[in-house]
């Protein structure tokens, strides 16, 4: 039984303590111990993409981190995009768009297009594109997805 | 695809993470951004007795500029080479490497010096440092010391650097006006690991080429300078599409590389890439070279 450390975070504004095993990822803490269902576990190594949040304002792999490494921070999931009833834009274009179909890579690619447009507000495609490279898709296909971030890229263009 | 038990440390400060170090040697590993050592720890491939996370570790993520040297700390996340204007215009070599390395979540938490001392004959970093002749501080409770980039990959996974040894800082020789730099790589999907890579630094003076290096990585145990290619271009003038040198250094390069069979590719698919990449980096650094103050140069 590994010793357990006890850690404070914030996540989506809301402060979290917990006891942790050294070992615990981010991604599982999150997942099977809060709840927070929308953040998504998938290769656990790091390629999928799909269990992408933010910490401290970055997106990050969740599962590439260890809990521990939290205590302290600030993190955002996709449970904390939408404002009440009203959808982030990019959660909004990916609807007008049908860029989801399954949506088990939905998430991680919001959180990563989140972060990607604050530092590219305008981005070519074959930007979007090169962002998405981390971001594993398996059935809605990526042109859609581009569409809908391209688009939700379109207020900052103007 | 859950990490082995390990104790996690994190100390605050450099004086306790060497001593750390120094007290379990083979037993610890540094954790730097987590993007290599995290999954070899998920899929139990390391299992370290200690993990040293560095990431709170004060002074390590300074970046500066003195007397033609870029020093960056070894926390500096890969995403400062797309972000820092200071990194762009010194570092145009590393910055031009940058969107390589693996994606763009992974640049947020990845560091250059976690890069470095990983070293991944496929890294983009270590083939960055060791064609513009970089070097890196290692520093122990024995003291620091400064290791060139050309000492410092041995193998694959496998650096100079010694079991009680933190990499702290990067140095990089800064971008000098009548440099021209250019970087290619070829994956089977972005992102994905190199096939090849190869870079090039030349300095161009009397309407030649007054130095070259060339450097190639994902070819052999570790990135490699392909000296013989980069003296073909030496005293010449690379203008023309079809320029005869540039061909030549391109034969040599791909002569000097020692690829692998793997199911990827063939080893003589990589030679062949690594003559195309060459002729395409030695034209790109030709061309940057003789912008007005360094093309890719603000």
């Amino acid at each position: 039984m590994s010793p357990l450390t006890e850690i404070a975070v914030v996540i989506n504004g809301r402060q979290y303590h917990e006891a942790v095993p050294d070992r615990l990822l981010l991604s599982d803490l999150l997942r099977h111990r809060l709840g927070l269902t929308g953040t998504h576990v998938g290769c656990e190594h790091g390629v999928c993409g799909s269990c992408t949040v933010h910490l401290d304002g970055a997106a990050v792999r969740s599962c590439l981190l260890l809990a521990v490494q939290a205590d302290g921070s600030e993190v955002a999931t996709v449970e904390g995009l939408a404002v009440g009833d009203r959808l982030h834009r990019l959660q909004a274009a990916f609807r007008e768009h049908f860029a989801l179909q399954c949506g088990f890579c939905t998430p991680g690619i919001l959180m990563a297009a989140a972060d990607f447009l604050a530092h590219n507000p305008t981005p070519t495609r074959g930007e979007i594109a090169g962002m998405l490279s981390g971001h594993l898709c398996r059935c809605t296909g990526y042109a859609p997805i581009v569409d809908a971030i391209a688009a939700a890229a379109e207020p900052e263009r103007s | 695809m859950k990490p082995p038990p390990f104790r996690y440390v994190r100390p605050a400060g450099l004086e306790e993470t060497l001593a750390t170090l120094a007290d379990h040697g083979d037993d610890a590993k540094v954790l730097a951004g987590g993007c290599s050592l995290v999954p070899l720890l998920n899929m139990r491939l390391a299992r370290p007795e200690v993990l040293v996370d560095v990431n709170r570790v004060e002074g390590l993520t300074a970046v500066g500029e003195t007397g033609g040297t870029v020093t960056t700390g070894a926390m500096v996340r890969q995403s400062a080479l797309e972000r820092s204007p200071l990194l762009r215009r010194a570092l145009p070599l590393a910055a031009a490497s940058a969107p390589y390395i693996g994606h763009y979540v992974t640049r947020n938490r990845g560091t250059l010096g976690g890069s470095i001392a990983h070293a991944d004959a496929r890294g983009e970093l270590p083939l960055a440092l060791l064609t513009l002749r970089g070097s890196v501080v290692a520093q122990s409770v024995r003291g620091p010391r400064r290791i060139a980039a050309a000492d410092l990959f041995v193998d694959h996974f496998t650096s100079a650097l010694q079991p009680d040894e933190l990499l702290t800082e990067l140095q990089w020789p800064a971008a000098g006006a009548d440099w021209g730099y250019g970087f290619a790589e070829m994956a089977q999907r972005h992102g994905d690991f190199a096939l090849a890579m190869v870079a090039c630094a030349l300095r161009r003076g009397d309407g030649v080429v007054a130095e070259a290096r060339l450097g190639l990585g994902a070819v052999a145990d570790r990135p490699l300078l392909a000296t013989e290619a980069a003296a073909a271009l030496v005293g010449e003038n690379l203008d023309g599409a079809g320029n005869a040198q540039v061909a030549e250094a391109g034969r040599r390069a791909a002569a000097a590389a020692d690829p692998l069979d793997d199911l990827h590719a063939s080893a003589s698919y990589r030679r062949h890439l690594v003559a195309l990449l060459a002729e395409r980096v030695i034209r790109e650094a030709w061309q940057d070279a003789a912008a007005p103050t360094g093309g890719s140069r603000p």
